[in-house]
């Protein structure tokens, strides 16, 4: 295999909130505990789990809009965490975002055309009349006419806009684009457009993508691999198809079965989801999930399962499947239903 | 059309705000074209006709050294329009800049600069001038000093509100994406979208330094003497008040009427700004 282009190790992101004036309590936040994945050149990795498990913050720390609080994130090798200054901006034109809400993304004060071409400017990759060009060029390859150029954000819709987003993250020519649920915002019919946009430009350009969704049949379209996180951990991981068709984890499967495939011999069997997700600030001793999780193995409640790699490419942070439960490396769906 | 435009238009469809507007810009008008419509020189006396009350020769009367007022008037529109716009103009730019960074720094800083500028604020307007001016004499530059001081703190408030929200939009986590400077996202991407807010504020606020302008020169910290300020004029004019009180009278009234008629387009664009008001 050839060297990834993104690793991520142990990475760690803990809010702080001071409450109280004479006594203050500083309460932890663990939004992100520990994530780690690994990215190939021109693979599409997606990143799954519920509203508040952390999936966001995890995406913004390996692109260092947020300071992690720990871990490692190698961008080709090169450390991302430790790099300032002209290294920092170098790494930066690498790696884009592509944000969830089209409607804040751009700058209501900026035409189109002044937000394509500024990037270009700062990187010193062109400027006037070359920039411009390159600047049309790009809303061409997005599906927009150029005289969008000189308009403001508000004179398009929610899928142009978002197109104009994207055209913005391709005008440094970055070989990754972090897509923070670049769809959830947008109408279904939009959604798929937008979508086959991306897909176009993956194929087009070998861009590798880290998809943050909590849209599963989203990911299963658009991604190779996935990582299935729970409270600022990943729980399962590996190729879609697998990891989509039968879970492992019994949180990957709770959250495949409330995710319905249009088909009417899988009708009749609905989701059972008992709880919500716990507190970040205050995660459930043992393994995140034991609570809402029917498996209920003594050791559950108390050690941290870690996540194991297993013959198939996958692997699953679950005492389930873990040697110290005793039980042999299984790659089995296990019969989890209390 | 940009909320600026937008915003002009509603008050413009003010009659309130349109009176106001009439009455400042007659007067700046007067201030500007002084040179070319004021019938005698502002600082030529004439002890043959002094305090003559309005006339067909001197319409708003001379005072005691036989200057005539409305030239007076006229001239000392200049130093009142001067003094504030440039004060307020320092005040927009300093406040402004204080502001957005110290919002968009945020944390301790933000907290030190920010009681700062409460300190700043707890002084009265005109106690504050007062001392600035007792310390670096009275002359227009220091006027103009003296004058923004007071108004640097409120700008500074405005300005930072809106940018702890701003700096939270994906626009400008985009920038940090993109590689921007800091001075870059504040400058090109945050203060664009808080200008027109701190220019509706810096209308209402030249009400108030013209008002500081015309205290300051009443209690003789203004510009010297024999350049005719308005405040200096009602001071001059209360010497003679029971013989000439004409010349206390139309100095206050020139007063009352520029600071009516800011506080009205001030108002009138705060309320065109208003987001509560913006989809009536």
């Amino acid at each position: 295999m050839n060297s990834p282009l993104l690793e991520v190790r142990g990475l760690q992101k803990h809010f702080y909130q001071r409450r109280g004036f004479l006594t203050p309590r500083t309460t932890i936040i663990r939004a992100v505990e520990d994530i780690s994945l690994t990215i190939q050149p021109g693979e599409a990795v997606g990143l799954v789990g519920e509203s508040g498990c952390g999936k966001s913050t995890a995406a913004r720390a390996m692109l260092r809009l947020i300071e992690p609080t720990a871990g490692s994130v190698r961008f080709k090798g090169e450390d991302v965490l430790a790099a300032r200054g002209e290294a920092l901006k170098t790494m930066r034109r690498r790696m884009q975002i592509v944000f969830q809400d089209p409607y804040s993304s751009l700058n209501p004060r900026q035409t189109i055309g002044s937000a394509l071409m500024e990037p270009m400017g700062v990187h010193n990759i062109a400027t006037g009349p070359d920039a411009r060009r390159r600047a049309a060029a790009l809303l061409d390859e997005v599906g927009l006419p150029s005289n969008a150029l000189d308009r403001y954000p508000h004179e398009f819709s929610g899928g142009q806009r978002q197109r104009i987003g994207i055209a913005r993250a391709l005008t440094v020519e970055p070989e990754l684009i972090v897509a923070d649920e670049p769809v959830s915002a947008l109408d279904v019919s939009v959604q798929a457009q937008v979508l086959l946009l991306l897909r176009d430009l993956r194929e087009r350009r070998g861009l590798a993508f880290l998809f943050v969704s909590h849209d599963l049949s989203v990911v299963r379209w658009f991604c190779d691999t996935v990582a299935v996180m729970y409270l600022g951990r990943i729980v399962e991981q590996g190729p879609v198809a697998e990891v989509l068709r039968a879970p492992l984890h019994p949180y990957a499967n709770m959250l495949r079965e409330a995710s319905p495939e249009p088909d009417p011999n899988r009708r009749g069997i609905l989701p059972r989801i008992i709880g919500e997700i716990p507190s970040a600030s205050a995660p459930p001793p043992g393994c995140a999930f034991h609570p809402r999780c029917g498996a209920g193995l003594p050791e559950c409640s108390r050690i941290v399962p870690p996540l194991m790699p297993l013959d198939d490419g996958r692997a699953v942070a679950c005492h389930l499947y873990s040697p110290i439960s005793g039980r042999p490396l299984s790659t089995t769906p296990a019969s989890i239903r209390a | 059309m940009t909320p600026l435009r937008r915003a002009l238009k509603r008050a413009t469809s003010n009659p309130t705000t349109t009176a106001g507007a009439i009455i400042t810009l007659a007067i700046v008008a007067a201030a500007v074209l002084a040179p070319f419509l004021a019938p005698y020189d502002p600082t030529e006396q004439d002890i043959m006709s002094r305090l003559q009350g309005p006339s067909s020769e001197f319409w708003l009367g001379t005072d005691q050294f036989g200057r005539d007022i409305l030239s007076r008037l006229m001239w000392g529109a200049q130093i009142s329009l001067t003094v504030s716009l440039g004060a307020i103009a320092a005040a927009i730019v300093i406040g402004g800049i204080i502001g957005m960074v110290s919002g968009y720094i945020g944390g301790t800083f933000d907290l030190i600069v920010m009681q700062a500028m409460d300190v700043l604020l707890s002084f009265p307007s005109l106690i504050l001038g007062l001392i600035v001016v007792a310390l670096l004499g009275p002359d227009l530059i220091n006027l103009v000093i003296a004058i923004s001081l007071t108004a640097i703190a409120p700008f500074a408030r405005i300005a930072r509100a809106p940018t702890i929200v701003l700096k939270e939009r994906a626009f400008v986590e985009a920038g940090h994406a993109l590689g921007y400077s800091h001075a870059r996202i504040i400058f090109r991407h945050i203060l664009p979208n808080i200008l027109s807010e701190l220019l509706v504020m810096g209308s209402l606020w030249m009400a108030t330094a013209v008002r500081t302008e015309a205290s300051l020169s009443f209690i003789g910290l203004g510009v010297k003497p024999p350049t005719p300020t308005w405040g200096g004029m009602t001071r001059d004019g209360f010497e003679n008040i029971l013989d000439a009180p004409w010349l206390a009278i139309f100095p206050g009234i020139a007063i009352l009427l520029l600071v009516l008629g800011l506080n009205m387009v001030g108002d009138g664009l705060r309320d065109a700004t208003d987001p509560k008001l913006r989809n009536e």
